[in-house]
């Protein structure tokens, strides 16, 4: 922005005009880009409203209060075709949550795996995962998705001969059939068990650094961590009088009675997105750890350092530092694709919100449900990731 | 001193051939597979399971697979009306090949064939000298390739003028509307991209602050929601008793969404010009637009070709997303061909599947193979 306001000399008269002046051009462009904006808004909001007055329609959110009308085969929260949209959409954003939830840690867990199998030593490891990244990142995660539902999952048996596993499962083509646990009364002692577990773990971390940073003497923090969270709710499980039974399924005339049931469009979708996903974080994690410099892992020897702990303190740390930021767009990516479920079915957010549309023809109230509730996760995420930035951010000097 | 010392040798000895270990099969194998027990032990769990699985796939695709025939009873098996042996399991070519046409370019009227295939060498013809970086004259190729070929592709498709019967976008199909919709996709995005871009780094705060919001937004959605956005809210927002074209609206969404993406490419592009290009320009007294046209774009967008590649991977994959608002794309029609009767046998599915996975992927690998290609190519010592 170069403020070139040349003064020729004629009689003290400037040559330049005053269209040139940098600071007005800036506040007429902005001025125009506001007009634009407002006539777009503008001419779209009245053609809305003639639009909606011809199909004599009301726009508001008035309708989310109506009887639903309509079934969600799986569901996590007590839902009736009598309950309104709003209970309906929440149970769809419910299932997003879970099926991001479970295709994230799935993905994360494989990607990691073929992520260090791809620097193995051993060629033909390196080479298969190399084989696996290459096909997954290059095929529609739909694709994929259908591949499970049409092309694998529908060739399973029928219900009434499904295959028989071991502790009454069952696998047909309508799913997986478990025993459903029925938990006790005083049941919810385990899950306080567990957060009093973590907290507890934490603290006794917190406590073993500060002892070693003053006297160097280290503690075994994993296996006291270990015992407090998983052995501490396993002793109240057990001191309560293990309260929990099964309802294992069995084998009705047409179906299956009783247990839960995991169903195809749900187990389609998630591996699907999760082989997808695992893809491209086997990459981000191969390119973090390449990213951390030979010398590293040679200054560390050269300090005496063993090997494992090298990998823990010292390439770690720093590998943690390039992946995080591209592994939470990642995650970002697969809850978004998680709206992919609206094509076999599986009643996600976008699925139930495209039934509400179609029923009731409220469009834009539901895509701005949509949008809202999609910008909201990213912003947040991205807000995490600012965060998590500064606060990891190399001190250079 | 010149009499002879005990230890000192007279002759060169010969050198010894290298070690076995080197450069031997068996040296290979001891290094890259069985270097150690645990390693053994890997290498051959992955070898019968990596065997095991090439026998099942092959067998499939090749072994048991049907080839030829004219109706589903050519892949069914004797409990499903058939003659094949009810243990069989494979691949039904004879499907694909009969559809084969509508899976390119799905009910474009079969007499019309040639303006599809002009079409294709036409693209073929333009787009291979651009990628080669030999190949002079960059400049027109890219204006042939993105300004002309549009304009001469959408005559020949659409029809109506020069004689040419006209044919409506609800008869085009297959991978013929895949490929349109993620290259006009690209083609419209990398402009308006461009735009988001400098208006994102721009000073204005009102400027800036609209791009952001644009940018973020549909970055923060799914695709889906904006192809819903632009198929369900398009025509609430426009004139009423204004009819748009169905593959116009695929194309807004898709294009929109494209740009948000593109935008976020070159601005990385635009970032990583040193800021002394910016004032080297400003201090020849160039105009803000002759800067960037002539200084700072030409080398933002060398820099990120590879990531504008990426970006059209991605759309590539992501236009299968069509087919979800009843729009047939590849993925849409083979979808669509699962329904019919003359077909329909338990593998047709697995069968329409592991083809237009492989078209997708043979298209989304040889891009990424070429945007590893460029990145070589372009990286000539530029580093910072």
């Amino acid at each position: 922005m170069a403020t070139s306001t040349a003064v020729r000399d004629d009689g003290g008269r400037s040559k330049s005009s005053i269209l040139y002046n940098p600071v007005l051009r800036q506040i007429i462009y902005q001025v125009l880009t506001c007009i634009i904006i407002a006539w777009l808004i503008w001419y779209a909001a009245s053609n809305v409203a003639e639009n909606l007055a011809r199909a004599n329609m009301t726009a508001g959110f008035g309708f989310l209060n109506g009887r639903a009308g309509f079934d969600i085969a799986q569901s996590a929260i007590p839902y009736s075709s009598d309950s309104p949209f709003t209970r309906a959409l929440l149970v769809g954003f419910i299932n997003t949550i879970i099926i991001a939830v479970c295709g994230i840690i799935t993905a994360t867990i494989v990607g990691l795996l073929v992520g260090i199998g791809r620097l193995s030593s051993n060629w033909l490891i390196a080479k298969l995962c190399t084989v696996y990244v290459e096909v997954f990142r290059n095929i529609p995660p739909l694709l994929v998705i259908f591949f499970w539902y049409k092309g694998v999952l529908s060739l399973l048996p029928d219900v009434r001969e499904s295959l028989s596993l071991p502790l009454s499962v069952f696998v047909s083509n309508r799913g997986i059939f478990m025993p459903a646990p029925i938990f006790g009364e005083r049941f919810w002692i385990v899950p306080v068990a567990l957060v009093v577990g973590i907290i507890g773990a934490l603290v006794y971390r917190r406590i073993a650094l500060k002892k070693q940073m003053a006297t160097g003497k280290a503690s075994p923090i994993l296996l006291v961590s270990l015992l407090l969270i998983i052995g501490l709710p396993l002793l109240a499980f057990i001191a309560i009088g293990a309260p929990v039974t099964f309802d294992p399924p069995v084998l009705g005339k047409f179906n299956m009675r009783g247990g839960t049931v995991v169903g195809p469009e749900f187990l389609s979708l998630y591996m699907a997105l999760s082989f997808y996903t695992a893809a491209f974080i086997a990459e981000i994690v191969r390119a973090g750890i390449k990213g951390v410099s030979k010398g590293q892992s040679e200054a560390a020897a050269a300090l005496g350092i063993r090997p494992g702990l090298t990998t823990r303190l010292i390439i770690l740390p720093q590998a943690l530092r390039i992946i995080i930021p591209p592994l939470t767009s990642q995650y970002l990516n697969l809850t978004k694709n998680s709206s992919l479920a609206v094509a076999i079915g599986f009643a996600d957010l976008v699925a139930v919100g495209g039934t509400i549309l179609n029923q009731s023809g409220h469009s834009i109230e539901i895509i701005a449900i949509w949008m809202g509730v999609y910008v909201t996760i990213s912003l947040a995420t991205s807000l995490f990731m600012n965060w998590f930035n500064t606060k990891m951010a190399l001190v250079e000097r | 001193m010149a009499d002879k010392l005990a230890y000192l040798r007279e002759t060169f000895l010969q050198p010894l051939p290298p070690p076995t270990s080197d450069n031997t099969a068996i040296g290979w194998l001891r290094r890259n597979l069985f270097a150690s027990v645990t390693d053994s032990v890997i290498s051959l769990i992955a070898l019968v399971v990596v065997v095991w699985f090439l026998i099942n796939v092959v067998d499939f695709l090749f072994v048991n697979a049907v080839w030829t025939g004219t109706n589903r009873l050519a892949c069914a098996t004797v409990a499903q009306g058939g003659t094949l042996p009810d243990t069989w399991h494979g691949a039904c070519w004879a499907y694909v090949n009969a559809w084969f046409t509508q899976f390119m370019v799905g009910s474009y009227p079969r007499d019309q064939l040639w303006r599809p295939i002009t079409v294709a060498i036409l693209f073929v013809a333009t787009l291979v000298p651009l990628l080669i970086p030999k190949v002079p004259r960059k400049g027109l190729n890219a204006i042939l390739l993105l300004i002309v070929l549009p304009i001469v592709s959408a005559v020949l498709l659409l029809g109506g003028v020069f004689g040419l019967p006209f044919v409506e976008t609800s008869f085009w199909g297959g991978l013929m509307v895949t490929l349109i919709l993620s290259f006009i996709g690209i083609a419209v995005s990398l402009p308006i991209g461009i735009l988001l871009a400098l208006g994102r780094r721009s000073q204005m705060p009102i400027v800036k602050m609209a791009c952001v919001t644009f940018i973020e937004l549909v970055r923060g959605v799914p695709l889906i929601t904006v192809l819903f956005m632009a198929s369900v809210l398009l025509p609430l927002f426009l004139t009423p008793g204004t009819n748009i074209d169905k593959f116009v609206r695929a194309l807004v969404g898709v294009s929109i969404f494209a740009a948000a993406y593109m935008a976020e490419v070159i601005r990385g592009g635009l970032q990583a010009i040193p800021k002394g290009q910016y004032e080297g320009a400003d201090s020849l007294g160039l105009s803000y637009f002759q800067k960037m046209t002539f200084v700072i774009l030409p080398q933002a967008i060398k820099l990120v070709i590879p990531g504008i590649v990426n970006t059209f991977i991605g759309m590539f994959k992501d236009t299968s997303l069509v087919s979800i608002i009843n729009m047939y794309d590849l993925l849409g029609i083979v979808k669509a061909s699962f329904g019919d009767a003359t077909w329909l046998t338990p593998v047709t599915p697995l069968t329409g599947l592991i083809f237009a996975g492989f078209i997708f992927w043979l298209f989304c690998f040889g891009m990424s193979r070429y945007s590893a290609f460029m990145e070589r190519h372009l990286d000539t010592g530029h580093k910072r």
